[in-house]
């Protein structure tokens, strides 16, 4: 499926193709993708299900919006009400949750049609999916080739031409850095500008849910579907949903930054698609600009994200749900061990040792606290270049989609795949990365476009007009 | 030998009065069937989030503006991380670093120290944990009904001196929270609970000793006994030379003794740090104000009040304002009748409305008597229209229906007969019908005039009024004798 959502919401309502239609492609195309390892858990029954009742809603003239019949994929860490939520995570392989993520809800509540939970990094803790316990995602352009990570399943979901639409999740780039090697578009949202209720925790700081698209109309339709206040998540903002739709055509005059630090160490290739995407802008200015505190990000980043984590995750101790293991003899202790080191992946465990030593006493000061210095630092960074400028523009990620096993010997070559995304999610700033050319194997590029804080109208607006001047 | 100081600081868990937990909406009530009232938040599982409960905040507020403490306007929940089966995510929500109240503090009174001020360090709200019930063969149970219910943690500086003074603090306390409607502060149920910490040191020191924690004290006279032992065996130890360690204790009550739990090298590393999912909690100025003014006055102040400006002595006040219902009542019966009457209504209240209460198995808020009744009755006494004995009569009558005194003596005919010659006459039948008494007495056995006036109250049914009674009483005694003459 090819089709933009925009196109099959036309078509739907035009009765050229119905919801049921679309949703047989899905589930088939799903199913001939197995190779991929693209899905977890596919639900034909409540797809078919939902996809009748679009029809018939069509059918007797009631329009629940752009949304209304179109297949979508589900991340594996957004709970939905009687289908399994596995976090692509031993632990949790047979979990079902009895409720569904305010997202989900906003899904059905829009009419869109839910096949399936994608596959991911363990519990959003990667950058290649590589790290799941229902084995890899290939990346749909090269079956040889990570889609990236954490969100490597929605993003390959789209690329396959499985679905054209997809819900992720992004932590430190989860949603960005797979949509730019698969050669989607992703969108990060501003911190709050979408409900967590029902997204599994990684970070609770840093997590949001954001859309994966088959082009830049589509995510904000998607993000329109699912952005605004929530009573079941006080972090959430109380500023209404913008219009997300109404301002991609616009080409008014633009205030492009470009951060030193994102673009000296890039490569000949890399600096030559930044380029190409600066082109696609059309009518811009660019300014040079400086995010000092840049090189601290990454070091910041996965202090804070897995102190988070270490906590987030000691819920899962096998008393009251997930898989247990009691070794016999060992009393509760045992149990909690046995539960977690089989439960758990190796990156997983990694991250919350790391999380539970910066939290420590007597170290606390050394990492939590600095990395919250460092945060603040950061966050300072962008709002002094947003005194001057409408957005910062950069690459998604460093490099193209790498060969599935290249990185994982080496934690800390994985986590630098993340370099650019992760400034604007300690930041809090909605992000978006859009298809910039491919490089000499035919593999995507994704440029990076950063706004200031709820100003997702505006970075969409601007991934349009990229859109456009590469069509 | 040395003379040792007890220091002892005080940390207690109130449940504050809301309808719903702290971050969920599950109802709070007492003894419902195991994990009935639990939801996926209060369960700890997956993708829940905490939504802060206004009610707690507000009267998190009110108790800190109670204790005339400073309530600040932007406080942070934090995250105490620990593994128990009881408590669902794995840490409990609290607030460490910034607590919405610090300072203030407490009077409290003791007769081996009179009236002193007990300094608090600070007030945090945070949520309640499960309860684990550790069965046979190793089993154990979990009931997270009490997951997640909020609580105000109320930490006292290092300013109490005794057993009996760490009791009268809890009862300040206990009296403070009651009176403000922040908590029931009921021990049985596990709404009220104590820490205490205590150390000694050689008096006149200025450092403090090495403190122990003695846990979950449930009742004031386990706080009273579990001090006592600990003061005691760390006594015992300083005075053989010894060191006390550092350690937490709980305490035997069957043995009457504290007993050890682990020592300082066991302490949990609560890896505390500030909790992403909830946003710093910001207090309207403007309402902080408000809140202040709905303040009530509380049982310190209301107590000297009674006994400066109505001359009650201090124990009866105490129990006057012990409850804010009753003291609210008191108040209006002597507001009603006048603070001439103050000293009666007191002896009324503390005497047949207690006990009426405690007969009837009823709170003073069920007080079913509109307060100025009692000031009609007690005026009725002091006029001389019954007797003491007739009015309680007439109470239990009031009681019922919150009856008019003066109708109901009216109805019943009990108006006190205080007419000479018909009392004369009514003593003239009692000495005939008693010839044997009198002649005892006239033989000098003088103490049998009780006896006489006994017998005229019974003929007129309690009506006579007795000091007149006994006044004309003498009188026909000695115009007998002077008839004989």
């Amino acid at each position: 499926m090819s089709a933009t959502a925009s196109e099959l919401a036309a078509a739907l309502r035009a009765g050229t193709v119905t919801s049921a239609e679309l949703c047989e492609q899905a589930l088939a195309a799903a199913e001939g993708a197995s190779d991929l390892g693209i899905f977890i858990t596919l639900d034909p029954a409540g797809a078919r299900a939902a996809a009748a009742q679009a029809d018939a809603e069509i059918a007797a003239g009631q329009d629940r919006g752009p949304l209304h019949g179109i297949p979508i994929a589900l991340k594996d860490n957004l709970c939905t009400e009687g289908l399994r939520t596995t976090c692509a995570s031993r632990l949790l392989r047979d979990w079902i949750a009895p409720y569904d993520a305010t997202v989900v809800q906003r899904l059905r509540d829009a009419g869109a049609v839910a096949i399936g939970k994608t596959n991911m990094d363990e519990f959003a803790m990667g950058s290649s999916n590589e790290n799941s316990a229902f084995g890899p995602v290939r990346n749909p352009r090269d079956p040889s080739r990570v889609p990236g990570g954490s969100s490597g399943g929605s993003a390959a979901a789209v690329a396959a031409g499985i679905v054209p639409l997809a819900l992720g999740s992004d932590t430190g780039g989860s949603v960005r850095q797979p949509a730019a090697l698969c050669g989607v578009v992703g969108l990060k949202p501003s911190w709050g500008r979408v409900s967590r209720y029902g997204l599994v925790a990684f970070g609770s700081s840093l997590d949001q849910v954001g859309p994966i698209a088959n082009d830049v109309a589509g995510a904000a339709a998607l993000l329109q579907a699912i952005a605004g206040p929530d009573p079941l998540d006080s972090t959430c903002s109380g500023e209404p949903a913008g219009d997300y739709s109404a301002g991609l055509g616009g080409d008014a005059p633009l205030r492009v930054g470009l951060p030193r630090e994102y673009v000296d160490e890039l490569s000949t290739e890399a600096r030559a698609a930044l380029d190409a995407g600066l082109a696609a802008l059309g009518d811009i200015e660019v300014v040079d600009v400086s995010l000092p505190h840049t090189s601290f990000a990454i070091a910041t980043y996965y202090v804070l994200a897995s102190a988070e984590a270490s906590t987030n995750l000691s819920r899962f101790d096998g008393v009251r749900y997930g898989a247990r293991i009691e070794p016999g003899g060992e009393g509760l202790d045992g149990m909690y061990t046995a539960t977690r080191s089989d439960g758990f992946g190796a990156e997983v465990q990694r991250r919350i040792l790391l999380g539970t030593f910066a939290l420590s006493s007597g170290y606390y000061d050394a990492y939590y606290g600095k990395a919250q210095t460092a945060r603040e630092a950061i966050r300072g960074d962008f709002v002094a270049a947003f005194a001057d400028v409408d957005v910062l523009v950069g690459l998604t990620a460093p490099t193209t989609a790498f060969p599935l096993g290249s990185k994982t010997a080496d934690p800390v070559q994985m986590y630098l795949s993340d370099i650019f995304t992760i400034p604007a999610s300690l930041a809090g700033l909605p992000a978006i990365s859009v298809p910039v050319g491919t490089d000499g194997d035919g593999l995507p590029w994704g440029l990076h476009l950063i706004g200031p804080e709820l100003a997702e109208a505006r970075v969409l607006s601007a991934a349009a007009r990229v859109e456009r001047g590469l069509a | 030998m040395t003379a040792w100081e007890t220091v002892i600081g005080l940390e207690v868990h109130a449940q504050l009065k809301t309808a719903t937990k702290l971050f969920c909406g599950c109802p709070t009530t007492f003894g419902a069937t195991a994990n009935h009232q639990t939801c996926p938040l209060c369960l700890g599982m997956p993708g829940t989030l905490p939504v802060l409960n206004r009610r707690a905040v507000e009267l998190a507020a009110l108790l800190g503006l109670a204790v005339e403490g400073t309530v600040h306007v932007r406080s942070v929940f934090d995250r105490k991380n620990y593994f128990y089966p009881d408590l669902p995510k794995g840490y409990q929500i609290t607030q460490m670093d910034h607590p919405i109240v610090t300072g203030g503090g407490l009077w409290v009174e003791t007769e081996e120290r009179g009236r002193r001020f007990i300094r608090l360090t600070r007030i945090h709200m945070e949520e309640d944990a499960g309860m684990s019930a550790h069965g046979g063969a190793g089993t154990t149970r979990v009931d997270l009904n009490r997951s997640g219910t909020p609580l105000c943690e109320i930490v006292s500086e290092p300013d109490v001196r005794s057993a009996a003074e760490a009791m009268a603090y809890l009862k300040a306390l206990r009296s403070v929270l009651r009176y403000t409607g922040t908590s029931d502060g009921n021990m049985e149920e596990g709404s009220f609970r104590c820490d205490a910490n205590i150390s000694l040191r050689p008096v006149g020191a200025e450092e403090f000793g090495t403190r122990v924690e003695i846990k979950n004290l449930n009742s004031f006279r386990f706080v009273g006994q579990a001090i006592d032992h600990e003061v005691r065996r760390q006594g015992a130890i300083l005075e053989s030379g010894g060191t006390v360690e550092q350690q937490t204790r709980r305490f035997d009550s069957k043995a009457g003794v504290t007993v050890f739990m682990r020592g300082k090298e066991d302490a949990h590393d609560y890896r505390y740090f500030p909790e992403p999912d909830l946003l710093p909690l910001e207090l309207d100025e403007a309402w902080l104000a408000q809140l202040a003014g709905s303040l009530p006055e509380l049982a310190d102040s209301r107590a000297r009040r009674f006994a400066s400006d109505w001359g009650l002595s201090a124990v009866d006040a105490a129990i006057l304002v012990a409850d804010r219902e009753l003291a609210e009542w008191f108040e209006a019966a002597v507001e009603a009748a006048g603070p001439e009457a103050a000293k009666a209504l007191s002896n009324w209240t503390l005497g047949e409305v207690l006990r009426q209460l405690k007969e009837d198995g009823l709170d003073p808020a069920a007080i079913p008597l509109a307060p100025g009744r009692l000031g009609q009755l007690a005026a009725l006494v002091a006029a001389g229209d019954i007797s003491s004995s007739i009015a309680k009569k007439v109470f239990a009558e009031m009681w019922c229906n919150d009856g008019d005194p003066a109708e109901i003596i009216e109805a019943k005919g009990w108006k006190q007969i205080s007419d000479t010659s018909a009392i004369d006459a009514e003593i003239a039948k009692v000495l005939a019908a008693n010839p044997k008494q009198v002649e005892q007495y006239r033989g000098g056995k003088t103490q049998l005039k009780g006896f006489f006036v006994g017998q005229v109250m019974r003929a007129t049914r309690g009506q006579a009024n007795p000091k007149l009674a006994a006044e004309r009483l003498v009188h026909a005694l000695v115009d007998l004798d002077n008839d004989e003459v």
